[in-house]
């Protein structure tokens, strides 16, 4: 029987860790990510994991031990925010690019500056193409499940890529929330024993990582990459389904909400997917077709599904949380747009950048959201697709 | 494919199907097979005659490049040697001469 427990998600994501009792965890505190190494370090010196608990000076050497752990063979975990994901920034990419396996919680918080630790999306969106699978969270028991689930993801041979588990610092890292845990033998039979392919303290065959590529092998070097980025759609999907057979909770690469007969739907990531799904509901009972999409994993982008999803629409409202300084919407936006394009979709799509630096997100928003929907489907266009939402005008 | 590998351990444009994960070499003590030498700029001569052979250099190059046989410096390594002048320096006999590359 699966434990139910109240816990915050920073919690529920420090007893995950504890089930999946990883080789090492080199970690430097970050607010609001700061829990988790301090929970699981709790752990450490209970003696109720194995880990090799590494405290760090900053969060490049964090990654940069990471990164070192998987070169060994090790299974790696960490965790950051904002600034500390934004310390990282070189070394993710040689993470990705070594092809190490890896499992780095990000609470998502607002990226200085101005300096702010609450939640929007702007540090791990920077880190969108850096090569790492992101996964993001509505909620706690998302955050828990999405944990254990990447590894099993990120250690997948036909991916071998690490993997971000995202999910909004305070609203969901602190709130604390009735959720349910997996027993710990069946987290470990599910995430199994790491056994990489080529490790370095294997004596049997030496081998050098992370070598120079000039010209004649950095090309295939980012193709093979991509290749794994590619494969892992499919592997997320079969992971979901084991993860389905000892949870009974269903993931997918997205969550199509009401969608079915939805006229005006609106795509968006992370806790204010609750909100969303209550104003759904009542405009629902009111007989209004809408309908929403949560984005669970935006790296690899799901494109060709989302288009599908989309394609009965009349109109569409993408929401960033955060900017894009294209001055052209949010990457959400950008990304969401350009697959329905490639797959021959046109729905009236608008942009909504919300939330920047912890701005609440209330019902009221989301349903002037949906009234905007109405006039755009009235009027047959969009006059101005690149808007703010909550932002105080003068 | 480049004239500076004696010996690619990858070879270069190997498909993108066929090379390693994450470009993983699987030969140690790679380092030797890429050559180094035509970066130099300055090079150092070494003159036998003043040489003692007390190994002072030895431990301060940083491309392994001064030779060693049976407890005597033998030579300079100019594949490997990137003319640092750190020996020059070191050698409290004045045996390497330090000239430019080509001059010598």
């Amino acid at each position: 029987m699966a434990i139910r427990d109240k816990l915050s998600g920073n919690e529920a994501v420090a007893v995950a860790m504890r089930q999946i009792n990883p080789d090492v965890v080199a970690a430097f505190p970050i607010t609001p990510s700061t829990e988790i190494p301090q929970y699981f370090s709790a752990f450490v010196a209970n003696g109720q994991v194995d880990t090799e608990f590494v405290p760090v000076e900053s969060e490049h050497s964090a990654m940069s031990a990471c990164i070192g752990a998987g070169t060994a063979g090790a299974r790696t975990m960490t965790a950051t925010s904002a600034n500390g994901l934004a310390l990282m920034w070189e070394m993710l990419y040689i993470a990705a690019s070594c092809k190490l396996p890896m499992v780095l919680s990000v609470v998502n918080r607002a990226l200085s500056g101005p300096i702010n630790i609450h939640n929007d999306h702007s540090d791990s969106m920077g880190a969108r193409d850096s090569g790492w699978i992101q996964l993001y969270g509505e909620n706690n028991q998302e955050a828990y499940d999405n944990a254990i689930m990447a590894v099993r993801i990120a250690e997948h041979a036909d991916v071998q890529l690490p993997v971000m588990n995202c999910y909004d610092g305070f609203i969901t890292s602190h709130a604390v929330e009735n959720i349910e845990l997996i027993e710990d033998d069946k987290v470990k039979a599910f995430v199994g024993q790491y056994k990489p392919s080529t490790y370095m303290l294997n004596s049997d065959e030496q081998i050098a990582v992370g070598p120079l590529a000039v010209p004649t092998h950095y090309f295939e070097h980012k193709r093979q990459q991509a290749e794994s980025m590619r494969n892992s759609k499919e592997v997320i999907v079969e992971v979901a389904k084991a993860f389905k057979e000892i949870s009974g909770r269903e993931y997918g690469l997205f969550e199509a909400y009401k969608m079915e007969d939805a006229e005006r739907a609106i795509v968006l990531i992370g806790s204010s997917v609750g909100t969303a799904k209550f104003v759904v509901d009542a405009l629902r009972e009111k007989g209004e077709k809408v309908g929403l999409i949560k984005v669970r994993v935006f790296r690899p982008f799901p494109a060709e599904e989302l288009a599908q999803s989309l394609k009965g629409v009349k109109t569409v409202a993408i929401l960033d949380k955060c900017d894009g300084f294209n001055a052209k919407g949010g990457p959400l936006f950008s990304e969401t747009t350009s697959a329905l394009f490639v797959n021959g979709y046109t729905p009236l799509a608008v942009n909504y950048i919300y939330g920047l630096g912890g701005r609440d997100v209330k019902t009221t928003d989301i349903e002037k959201v949906y009234s905007d929907l109405s006039e755009i489907v009235t009027a047959n266009k969009v006059e101005d697709p690149y808007r703010y939402l909550g932002v105080v005008e003068a | 494919m480049s004239k500076k590998f004696e010996h690619d351990i990858i070879p270069a444009y190997t498909p993108w199907q066929e090379t390693t994960p994450g470009g993983v070499i699987k030969e140690s003590g790679n380092a030797h097979h890429f050559k180094t030498g035509d970066w130099r700029a300055m090079k150092p001569i070494w003159d036998p005659d003043k040489c003692k052979h007390c190994m002072m250099c030895y431990p301060v190059c940083p491309d392994s490049s001064i030779i060693i046989k049976d407890q005597k410096m033998t030579g300079i390594d100019y594949d490997h040697c990137k003319g640092c002048g750190v020996c020059v320096e070191a050698c409290p006999f004045k045996a390497f001469d330090y000239v430019p590359e080509g001059e010598e």
